[in-house]
């Protein structure tokens, strides 16, 4: 369970970071990481401006 | 780098560049870090700032001017618009920033000021010992390092975790967040004196279209939408829908994504050891997104506190909340204001948009001051906005109504 970030649509503009509730999303400079604590929620593939994130199952 | 410092900023931007300047210059030792490798790039905002205010914090440049306009055109979905003069509309406009060359001028003047900076490094969690925030996790270059200091600002933007790391839940849920698309475009036809702004559920669903000037047939054309509107559409779609009707020549330079927090006040801002600034303490403007001066402000105040609390030896959150106490006798109020006018403009159609706009027809809003503008609104429509009713509590009728008379 985690969700993917297309690097290349990303903007990394952190909307993502900022709404993630467990934390597990960090941008590190130009790119999206995601960690374990993922819960699979969907607020990040949500209001991502561009809809670079996907839920994988 | 050292191994200890009196206080780390977390994040180069307006705020955490304000902090680190105002401590340094009071004679602290300062650390300057942004996780980036250049400072203001990405852009991250639409770039619009009251002039005057700014002024306080920084001599104005050319070289970070962009454009001056005179006020702000709003419209309504059906094309009815309200035209603000820089009085009322200042609290947002006045300059069109360049913020690559500004967000620069300020980590300059932090530096000039005796800041150590460092770009390329990223707090990766805090020091903690005893309750107390003790320093910062860092990387640079692929590097770990433990930097201890006496206080930790962070200044770390929407995106956020040392508020987290110490505590403080400063997770926004989506209906708290501004989710934002924007481009640097040329070759179109723009009103250079004017910041144009475009509402509409069906344009901007809770939220509004941008178009900022910035000289020589350019300008930031953006939009923002609120998050938990986003999913079905989004920002950029809604974006390129507009900018194709309204400028099918034009070019695009730039294009930038963002969140801007738009949630309000949050429950604090301060531990121990740590206070937060600008966009991580959620300092932005709940209606227009604005938060530059806002953020340097909070700098200003969050650097002078670190001061008086190392003086004293004492940097407990009960000390530190000085700086919240400050903040929000400053802010507060505005930040309340502005999210009570948001819960009810969100939820106008549009053709009660329309009827607001309508509503301000030969009324002369030269110079009002932006509760004016709601007092001329609410008077006019008492029913659609009745919920604004208690923002004019403990402001005199008189005041307001003077306020919108004075060039009628």
């Amino acid at each position: 369970m985690t969700v993917k970030v297309n690097r290349f649509k990303c903007g990394y503009c952190g909307a993502c970071v900022g709404v993630c509730p467990p934390g597990a999303l960090e941008l590190i400079e130009t790119w999206i990481e995601v960690d374990k604590t993922c819960t699979d929620c969907g607020i990040c593939v949500r209001i991502c401006p561009v809809g670079a994130l996907e839920v994988q199952k | 780098m050292k191994d200890r410092y009196d206080v780390i900023v977390v994040g180069a931007g307006p705020g955490g560049s304000m902090t680190a300047k105002t401590a340094a210059n009071a004679g602290l030792d300062v650390l300057l870090i942004e996780k980036r490798q250049q400072i203001g790039d990405p852009v991250r905002c639409a770039e619009g700032v009251n002039k005057v205010y700014l002024k306080e914090y920084i001599q104005p440049d050319p070289a970070w001017i962009s454009a001056e306009v005179k006020g702000s055109k709003i419209y309504a979905p059906d094309g009815a618009m309200v035209e603000m003069s820089e009085k009322l509309a200042g609290a947002e406009v006045g300059y069109v920033l360049e913020r690559k060359v500004f967000d620069r001028a300020l980590v300059r003047d932090a530096a000039l000021a005796g800041a150590e900076v460092m770009v390329k490094t990223r707090a990766t969690g805090l020091l903690m010992e005893d309750g107390f925030v003790k320093g910062i996790k860092a990387q640079h270059m692929g590097e770990k390092y433990n930097i201890r200091s006496d206080i930790v600002v962070g200044a770390d933007g929407v995106e956020s975790k040392v508020g987290r790391w110490a505590g403080i839940d400063t997770t926004l849920k989506p209906k708290d967040i501004s989710t934002c698309a924007q481009y640097i475009m040329t070759d179109i036809d723009i009103d250079t004196d004017f910041c144009e702004f475009y509402v509409g559920n069906k344009i901007a669903p809770l939220g509004y279209i941008w178009v900022f000037p910035k000289g020589n047939n350019m300008a930031n054309v953006g939009i923002g939408i609120t998050g938990h509107m986003s999913g079905e559409v989004r920002a950029k779609e809604l974006l390129d829908d507009f900018v194709q009707k309204r400028y099918p020549g034009g070019k695009v330079i730039e294009f930038i994504v963002g969140g801007v927090p738009v949630c309000g006040t949050i429950e604090r801002t301060v531990a121990n050891g740590l206070m937060l600034v600008g966009d991580a303490a959620r300092q932005s403007d709940p209606v227009t997104g604005g938060g530059i001066f806002n953020s340097m402000w909070a700098g200003d105040i969050a650097g002078k506190v670190a001061a008086n609390a190392i003086k004293h030896s004492d940097v407990s959150a009960g000390f530190l909340q000085e700086y919240e106490t400050k903040w929000r006798a400053g802010l507060g109020r505005d930040l309340d204001m502005s999210l009570v006018v948001k819960e009810r403009f969100t939820r106008l159609t549009d053709d009660e948009l329309n009827t607001l706009a309508h509503s301000l027809e030969g009324i002369d809003l030269g110079s009002v001051t932006l509760i004016g503008l709601l007092w001329a609104l609410f008077k006019a429509n008492k029913k659609l906005l009745w919920d604004l009713r208690s923002i004019f509590k403990g402001i005199k009728e008189i005041e307001m109504e003077a306020s919108v008379e004075v060039n009628s």
